[in-house]
C-alpha cells in the first residue's frame, strides 16, 4: 500500500513532484544564499584580497628551467650555505626556484616589503612548496613554470618543506628563504633562529 | 503482486520482502571481502598513526610510505567499493523484491575485481609500487599496480551495469508499484556517479599502464593529476551518495524516519549527479596548470550546487527522523524525539554519528579548504587527511557499519555476536575518529605536511622546529587513531564472529528485546493507523515557520553558525600571510 507518510524504503506513487512544506523551503533558500556567499568570496578576494593563486604559468622544458635557475643563482650569488648558493636578487626581479629530489635550489635572500616574481618548477617529479612557518603551500609540477608575485611582509629565516611525496628521501627535502629587513638582518650566512635570537639579546 | 516470485527466493520474516537467493550470495561475498580489506586497512592505520605520532615514530621510512599506499588502497578503494557493490545488489534486488540480472556475470565481475585486488596487494606489499595511493607520474610503479586497478574498475563497472539492468527487470516484471523508493534512488545516484568516475579511471590508468610497460613515452604530470582526481575525488562522491542512501535506510529501519518530501530529497540527489565530477579541482587549486576562473567554477561545483545538495540532505535526514518519532508519539519539547531514541541500537547511534561528524567536521572543513585561496593554507598539509577522515571514515564507513548491524540478521540470518560490544562500537569508533580528524586538522594548521615520515627533519640540511603545540595535537591524533582502530577491529570481530560462527536465526518474536538483534527489527517502528491525519496536524499552518520539525531547525541553525564562523576564521588567517598573487 502506498501511504502518504512513508520511509525511504517504500516505493512511492509515480508522480512524486509535490510542493514542499514551509520549513524545507526556508532551509533550501538559506542554504542557497549561503552557497552564493561561498561562491562570491573567491572572485571578491581576487579583487580585494592579498593572497591568491596566480594565473601566471606556462609549459617549460624541465631541464631548461633548471638551467635558467642555475644561471639566476650564479648571477645574484652572494655566498653559499652547506654547498647551496645563496641568491639575492634585486627587488622587482624574476626569481627562480627548482625543486629536485631531494633539495630546493638555490637559497633565496629577499627583502621585506619588496615584490618579486617567483618562478617555481621541478626537475624531476612533483614536489610541494610549503613555506615554514607561515604555511603557504603551492604545488610544483615538472614541465610547468608557476610564477607568483610575492611580497614578503616581514624579515625572518624561513624554510621550504617539500609536502608532496617525491620518493624515499622526501622527508629530508628542506630549502631556505631568508628575508632581510632594511638593516640587512637576519644575515644570510649565520641566520638561523638560534643565532639570531642570541644576537637580539 | 510483489510477494509472488517465480525465481528461487525466501521471504524475510521481519520485513516480508522477497530475497532472491542468487542476489543474497552476491551481497554476502562482497560484504565479506569488504571486511577483509577493512582489516588490512585498519592494521595499516595503526602502524601509520604510531609513526606520524612523532613521539612514537614506529615504522622505518621505507615501510611508512609503503604501508601508507596499502592503507589508501585497502580503505578508499577495496573496503568501500566492495561494500558499495553489496549495497547496489541489495538496493536493486531486496528493496525492490526483485531478482538480479545475470548473477553469473555478477560472479565473473566479482572474480575480475578479486584478480585486480590481488595484483595491487602483491605489487604494494612486495615494494614494487612505492608511489603511494595517487601514483603521480613521473613516479613509476610495477605495471601490476595499474593493471590491477584497471581489472578492478572493469569489474566494478560491470556490476554497475548489472545494477541498472536489474532495475529494468524489476520494473518490467512489476516487482514494485509506482516509483522506486528513495533509498534505491540514492543508490542509482551513486551508480551513475560510479560510471562517470570509473570512466575517468580508465582514461588515466590505461595510458599510465601503457607507459609503465614502455609503450608510451611519457605522461603529462599535470594532466594526470587532473584526470586522476576526477577518479579520486569523484569516487568519494559515490561514497557520499551511497552514504546518504544508507542514512535514509537506517532512519526508516531504526526509528521509523519518514521522507518529508520526495521532490526535495530526489532533486538534491540529482544535483550530486550534475555537479559532483567537478570536484577534481579541489586538488588542483594551487597547481600551475589552471587559471583562477577554471579553479573557481570547478572547485565550487558550479556555484556550490553540490554543497547545496548535502545541506539539503543534512536537513531532510534529521527532519525525517524527527517527524518519524513525532508521528510515533514522541512529541515532547524540541528534542524529546532525540532523547527518547534508541541510543543502544548500534544502527541508530551509527546513523547519528555519521550524520553529525560528516556534516560538522567533514563538510565544513571540506568546503573551507576547497576554497581557491584558503587552499593556500591547507594544500598537502594534514588538514587534508583531517578533512577526509571525517567524511569517508566517520561518515561513510560509520554508516556502512551501522547498516551491517541490520544486514547481519536480515541477509546473513545470524544474530549480531558480542552484542554488548556492538552497542558500544559506534561510540568508540566515532569518538576515536573525531579525535584523529581534529588532531590532524590542527596539526595541518601549523603547516605539518601530510604523507611525511619525519617532521623532526633529523636528516635535513636545515633544521625545522614546529610549534610545541604540534606535539600535543599529534598525541591527540595518536590516541584518537588507537581508539578508532580498536573500534574498527571490534567491528571486524563482531562481523566475522556473526557471519561464520554466529547463532543462526530464521525468525524471531516481535515486541520484545532480544540480544543480538537490533531494536528496529525486534520492535519495528510502526506508525499509528491514523498517521496521515497526525501528519496533517503537525504540518498545520498555525505551527508557523518551525513547522513539523522545530528541533531540526534549531540543529541546522547551529550547523550554519559553525560553518560561517569556521569559514571566515580561515579567511582571516589567510590575510595574515605574505602578499601572493
Amino acid at each position: 500500500m502506498l501511504t502518504k507518510v512513508h520511509s525511504g524504503l517504500d516505493p512511492v506513487p509515480g508522480v512524486w513532484w509535490k510542493p514542499a512544506h514551509k520549513a524545507e523551503k526556508v532551509w533550501v533558500a538559506i542554504a542557497f544564499a549561503w552557497c552564493m556567499v561561498l561562491f562570491a568570496m573567491m572572485p571578491l578576494w581576487h579583487w580585494k584580497g592579498g593572497q591568491n593563486p596566480s594565473g601566471i604559468r606556462r609549459r617549460v622544458d624541465a631541464v631548461k628551467f633548471y638551467e635558467r635557475t642555475v644561471e639566476f643563482a650564479q648571477q645574484y650569488k652572494i655566498g653559499e650555505y652547506r654547498g647551496v648558493p645563496i641568491a639575492a636578487p634585486p627587488p622587482g626581479s624574476e626569481v627562480y626556484l627548482t625543486g629536485m629530489t631531494f633539495q630546493w635550489y638555490p637559497i633565496l635572500q629577499l627583502q621585506a616589503g619588496a615584490t618579486y616574481r617567483l618562478h617555481m618548477s621541478s626537475l624531476d617529479v612533483n614536489h610541494g612548496f610549503s613555506l615554514y612557518p607561515l604555511n603557504v603551500n603551492f604545488q610544483v609540477v615538472p614541465g610547468y613554470d608557476y610564477a607568483l608575485q610575492v611580497t614578503p611582509t616581514e624579515a625572518g629565516d624561513f624554510r621550504i618543506i617539500c609536502n608532496e611525496f617525491c620518493g624515499i628521501g622526501h622527508h629530508t627535502m628542506v630549502g631556505r628563504v631568508i628575508v632581510v629587513d632594511a638593516d640587512g638582518k637576519p644575515l644570510a650566512d649565520n641566520a638561523h633562529a638560534v643565532i639570531r635570537d642570541r644576537e637580539a639579546k | 503482486m510483489s510477494t509472488v516470485a517465480t525465481f528461487p527466493h525466501r521471504i524475510c520474516p521481519a520485513t516480508g520482502r522477497v530475497i532472491a537467493t542468487s542476489a543474497e550470495s552476491l551481497i554476502k561475498v562482497n560484504a565479506v571481502v569488504a571486511v577483509v580489506a577493512l582489516l588490512i586497512g585498519a592494521i595499516a592505520a595503526l602502524l601509520l598513526v604510531l609513526t606520524r605520532w612523532q613521539a612514537v615514530h614506529l615504522l622505518p621510512a621505507e615501510w611508512y610510505y609503503r604501508i601508507l599506499g596499502v592503507h589508501g588502497m585497502n580503505m578508499l578503494i577495496f573496503f568501500i567499493i566492495y561494500f558499495e557493490m553489496a549495497v547496489l545488489w541489495f538496493a536493486s534486488t531486496v528493496l525492490l523484491n526483485a531478482r538480479p540480472a545475470n548473477p553469473k556475470l555478477g560472479w565473473f565481475s566479482f572474480g575480475l575485481m578479486m584478480a585486480g585486488t590481488l595484483m595491487v596487494e602483491w605489487a604494494q606489499w612486495t615494494g614494487r609500487a612505492d608511489v603511494l595511493f595517487t601514483s603521480y607520474p613521473p613516479l613509476k610503479a610495477h605495471p601490476a599496480l595499474y593493471l590491477g586497478v584497471i581489472l578492478f574498475a572493469v569489474g566494478a563497472l560491470t556490476v554497475t551495469g548489472l545494477f541498472f539492468a536489474t532495475l529494468v527487470i524489476a520494473k518490467r516484471e512489476q516487482r514494485y508499484e509506482g516509483s522506486v523508493p528513495l533509498v534505491v534512488y540514492g543508490a542509482v545516484t551513486a551508480a551513475i556517479i560510479a560510471v562517470i568516475t570509473l570512466l575517468h579511471g580508465a582514461m588515466i590508468y590505461i595510458p599510465t599502464f601503457l607507459w609503465s610497460i614502455g609503450l608510451i613515452k611519457s605522461i603529462d604530470p599535470q594532466i594526470y593529476r587532473m584526470i586522476w582526481w576526477a577518479l579520486g575525488h569523484s569516487s568519494q562522491q559515490i561514497n557520499v551518495a551511497a552514504m546518504v542512501a544508507v542514512w535514509y535506510m537506517l532512519s526508516g529501519l531504526t526509528i521509523g524516519g519518514v521522507v518529508l518530501n520526495e521532490k526535495v530529497s530526489r532533486s538534491a540527489f540529482v544535483l550530486y549527479v550534475l555537479f559532483i565530477s567537478m570536484a577534481s579541482a579541489h586538488h588542483l587549486l594551487v597547481d600551475p596548470g589552471f587559471g583562477p576562473a577554471w579553479k573557481i567554477v570547478n572547485t565550487s561545483y558550479f556555484m556550490y550546487l553540490a554543497v547545496l545538495a548535502s545541506m539539503i540532505h543534512g536537513f531532510t535526514v534529521p527532519a525525517g527522523m524527527e517527524l518519524g518519532m513525532r508521528l510515533r508519539g514522541f512529541t515532547d519539547g524540541l528534542f524529546g524525539w532525540l532523547r527518547r531514541a534508541p541510543w543502544g541500537d548500534p544502527g541508530f547511534s551509527s546513523l547519528v554519528f555519521s550524520v553529525v561528524v560528516f556534516g560538522f567536521v567533514g563538510g565544513i572543513t571540506g568546503v573551507t579548504i576547497g576554497t581557491e585561496q584558503i587552499n593556500i593554507i591547507a594544500h598537502n598539509t594534514m588538514r587534508v587527511p583531517g578533512h577526509f577522515h571525517a567524511t569517508v571514515v566517520s561518515g561513510t564507513a560509520m554508516a556502512f557499519m551501522g547498516a551491517t548491524y541490520y544486514l547481519l540478521p536480515l541477509i546473513f540470518r545470524r544474530k549480531v555476536a558480542f552484542w554488548g560490544l556492538a552497542k558500544m562500537q559506534p561510540y568508540l569508533f566515532s569518538i576515536g575518529m573525531l579525535l584523529l580528524s581534529m588532531g590532524m586538522t590542527f596539526a595541518g594548521s601549523f603547516g605539518v605536511p601530510r604523507r611525511h615520515w619525519d617532521i623532526s627533519f633529523a636528516q635535513s640540511p636545515f633544521e625545522v622546529t614546529f610549534n610545541p603545540a604540534v606535539d600535543i595535537v599529534l598525541a591527540v591524533m595518536g590516541i584518537g587513531g588507537i581508539l578508532a582502530v580498536t573500534g574498527a577491529l571490534a567491528f571486524i570481530a563482531i562481523a566475522v564472529k556473526s557471519v561464520f560462527f554466529g547463532e543462526a536465526i530464521t525468525t524471531w518474536p516481535l515486541g520484545k528485546e532480544i540480544a543480538g538483534i537490533p531494536q528496529g527489527l525486534t520492535m519495528p517502528p510502526v506508525h499509528a493507523a491514523n498517521v496521515d491525519e497526525l501528519n496533517e496536524q503537525l504540518h498545520d499552518e498555525k505551527r508557523g515557520i518551525a513547522g513539523a520539525t522545530p528541533g531540526t531547525l534549531v540543529l541546522v541553525g547551529i550547523f550554519l553558525l559553525a560553518f560561517v564562523v569556521y569559514y571566515f576564521t580561515n579567511w582571516k588567517l589567510l590575510s595574515f600571510l605574505w602578499k601572493v598573487g
